[in-house]
């Protein structure tokens, strides 16, 4: 009855429903074909789709622990390179596994340049433990370790610049992604998945459950996040910025704040209005950095949400 | 015994654990303004939104978690989400 | 024969096995090893990739990579490197995959030490690997040919530590008889693994296990080292035909049967113990020694019948569970608790943190009745 192009992460997985992770490495690992070996940090992506004894993936695929995505990848990879074989290599993992725990691997990784791609799912959290704060939660983000209170404006932390600290590497491709700009997403996997040397792929991934919003909006929020100039969707060739996604008419960072309940305490008060400001400004400055339009209070346009 | 625990050697076979059962709303596809875009292919977190015909698509209701994404993706509303009957 | 440091017998019998990936992080009294290995290939004598990671954490995770893609590894660590790796190697074991690993025994910090004990070593006893321990240069080189044998056997596929005293073995000159090329090739067949990472047929590793499996999960690991047994014994075999040179797969007993007193002890003191043992008996003791090489899996029925009929067994550890006394002695103690005769069994703490295990130290050692640091100093405690 149904004709079904095979997914190459099977259904019957474990992620919440609507959950960005699995819209988005379903879209990379489709992208990057069967032809492929994945290294998996533990995390969302890791326990939802291999509840032993079953699996999801249709690809060779291996979990080893939190903080090793990178450094297994690469042993895969000169495994592979010593027996003549030529089969392109994926380490993935979510925010622990790239920028915190697993930080050291990966900057080894590229500093040896192994011929690996790393995909780096950020959904801003350690969610798959209970939506604890991580080096890749924004500022103000209510998370379990970081809760807004009476006291707290929620995560003190700016989000760590972790695009710029792989480029310091000089990687031959670094690219951010999202879901919501699929065909800009699987161009830059095929890209990925074709170039040699070590790769870089920052995909931004709503979390319904971590953020804080119904789960048919998760397309719609990543969108927003590329509009509002909060994620812009650049690629670079050798460490240099090579192409970026202009947003004619940027919307303003509470377009995209406000359906997120985990910035709910930011539209409570006078403190809330002041952090909103200073997110407007980090927007402001990641346009003026990347040369493009900011925020203009002046221009609108109509359904900016879609 | 299998030799090495936690080697799973069927590719795929989460198949076996249906999620169809979460879910307190379905999808379904109304045929009247598609365009057959596919963006509820893409956009489905499951993979199991599936083009059928030239604008015509199908859900596996055995895996759908009712998230409504199709739904609110599709550019014509050419889907819609109903309360799952029980 | 040739004199050869002990990290070059070790690299050369790693060599010969022709690892395909090395990854490594360089911590003393390891360097040697891995040094020789890295001249190797850069002079085009063995073909592999040498990874110079950032981390043993890394080191380790490079070469559970590149074995679950099907290749013969090798890495090496001491100390402070083997517990940053430590969770690493025990994954490595719950994922049976046969990485071969040599470790230059080395003190734990605090405080810091870069001398030899067994510290390191004992700390991941439970993780599922082979563990043996090497007397001299010559057992060392010997016992990492068969590590590479029992680990990459279908019916035990684990992985496999060969302990060598750092500094006392790895950087000590000694006579070697080397293994060749031929002897290695009759000795160790290619690696086959039973699956691997490839797109032709995709397996997904490392997937969790819910509380309905995770037992069972184990206790294939636990089932997998006692298969190892057979086949490390005839390995061993295979070894003195091939090469003439013969070793116990448990341990060495050296005028065991009719002592009234035995002293156990690992690694290179027991060589030095030999002499105290005969010293001993000049001056009227009925000494005896017994060296386990294999300390994992554990030969409990082995050291049983070896010990039950003497009068006092007095276990040397070289390593301490602070809190509960020494390591080996708790499983010396084990084993002959199911003993029908009731031998005394005396833990004594010595030679930690590299102090030198002399013929003083070991005589001291098989006069103990009652357990005790037997090398503390009085003079630096007050």
């Amino acid at each position: 009855m149904i004709s079904a192009p095979l997914h190459l992460i099977a259904p019957g997985h474990r992620a919440c429903a609507g959950c960005g992770l699995l819209i988005g490495a379903g879209m990379a690992t489709d992208a990057a074909g069967s032809n492929v070996v994945i290294a998996n940090a533990t995390g969302c992506l890791e326990v939802t789709t291999t509840a032993y004894p079953t699996s999801a993936w249709r690809v060779p695929w291996i979990h080893s622990v939190f903080g090793n995505a990178a450094a297994v990848a690469s042993g895969v990879r000169a495994a592979l390179r010593a027996q003549g074989r030529d089969v392109p290599v994926i380490a993935q993992a979510g925010d622990g596994g790239t920028a915190d725990i697993g930080l050291q691997a990966l900057s080894g990784m590229l500093e040896r340049r192994d011929d690996v791609l790393f995909i780096a799912y950020d959904n801003e959290g350690y969610m798959n433990t209970g939506v604890q704060r991580s080096g890749l939660t924004p500022r103000d983000a209510t998370t379990a370790t970081t809760p807004a209170g009476l006291r707290s404006s929620g995560n003190p932390h700016l989000k760590k610049d972790l695009v710029s600290i792989v480029l310091a590497h000089r990687p031959t491709f670094v690219a951010t992604a999202t879901p919501a700009f699929h065909k800009d997403l699987e161009r830059k996997m095929q890209r990925a998945i074709q170039a040699k040397g070590p790769r870089y792929l920052h995909m931004l991934v709503p979390c319904p459950l971590g953020w804080g919003f119904e789960p048919d909006r998760t397309i719609e929020i990543a969108r927003l996040a590329v509009h509002s100039n909060l994620f812009p969707l650049a690629e670079w060739h050798d460490g240099e910025l090579s192409k970026v996604k202009r947003i004619a008419v940027p919307v303003p960072v509470d377009d995209y704040l406000r359906p997120q309940r985990r910035f709910k305490h930011l539209f409570a008060n006078e403190r809330g209005a002041e952090e909103r400001a200073l997110i407007q400004r980090i927007a402001d400055d990641t346009a003026h950095r990347y040369g493009l339009p900011a925020y203009d209070p002046q221009r609108t346009t109509a359904g900016a949400g879609r | 015994m299998k030799p090495t625990p936690g080697l799973v050697t069927t590719p795929g076979s989460s198949i076996s654990y249906e999620t169809g059962g979460w879910r307190t709303q379905r999808p379904r596809f109304l045929g009247e303004t598609c365009t057959g875009c596919n963006l509820c292919v893409l956009f489905c977190p499951e993979g199991i939104v599936f083009q059928v015909a030239a604008k015509t698509y199908d859900f596996d209701l055995a895996f759908c978690k009712g998230c409504g994404i199709c739904a609110a993706e599709c550019p014509v509303k050419d889907v819609v989400m109903e309360d799952e009957a029980r | 024969m040739k004199v050869m440091e002990g990290s070059a017998a070790i690299a050369e019998a790693v060599r010969l096995a022709r690892p395909q990936v090395i990854a490594a992080y360089p911590i003393t009294p390891q360097t040697h090893i891995v040094e020789y290995l890295a001249d190797a290939v850069a002079n085009g004598e063995l073909d592999a990739e040498f990874m110079t990671v950032e981390s043993e954490h890394s080191a380790a995770s490079a070469v559970l990579g590149a074995s679950a893609a099907g290749v013969r590894t090798f890495t090496a660590t001491s100390s402070q490197g083997l517990l940053y790796m430590a969770e690493v190697v025990f994954n490595i074991a719950g994922m049976r995959l046969p990485v071969v690993m040599t470790v230059a025994n080395r003190a734990i910090s605090g405080p810091l030490s870069i001398w030899n004990d067994h510290q390191d070593s004992m700390i991941v006893r439970d993780a599922g690997w082979m563990q043996l321990y090497a007397q001299n240069a010559q057992e060392a080189q010997d016992l990492h040919l068969i590590a590479y044998r029992v680990a990459e056997d279908p019916a035990v596929s684990l992985p496999v530590m060969v302990c060598v005293d750092g500094f006392a073995l790895t950087h000590a000159f000694e006579s070697v008889e080397p293994l060749t090329a031929e002897q290695v090739a009759q000795l160790l067949p290619a690696f086959q693994p039973l699956h691997t990472l490839d797109p032709a047929d995709p397996v997904t590793m490392g997937a969790y296990a819910e509380p309905s499996i995770y037992t069972e999960a184990r206790y294939a690991v636990e089932a997998a080292l006692q298969e190892s047994r057979n086949v490390y014994t005839r390995a061993l075999e295979d070894l003195a035909s091939v090469t003439g040179r013969r070793y116990d797969p448990w341990f060495d007993s050296y005028r065991v049967d009719d002592a009234e007193v035995v002293l156990v002890v690992m690694g290179t003191a027991a060589q030095t113990a030999r002499v105290a043992v005969d010293t001993a008996r000049t001056e009227g003791i009925a000494a005896g020694l017994l060296a386990p090489r294999a300390f994992r899996p554990f030969p409990a029925e082995e050291i049983r019948r070896a010990l039950e009929h003497t009068g006092r067994v007095v276990v040397l550890d070289r390593a301490v569970s602070l809190g509960a006394g020494g390591v080996v002695v708790h499983e010396i103690r084990s084993a002959l608790a199911r003993s029908f005769y009731a031998p005394q069994v005396v833990g004594v703490i010595a030679g930690l943190g590299g102090r030198d295990m002399s013929p003083a130290t070991l005589a001291r050692a098989l006069r103990a009745e009652e357990d005790a640091w037997i090398d503390l100093r009085e003079d630096v405690m007050s």
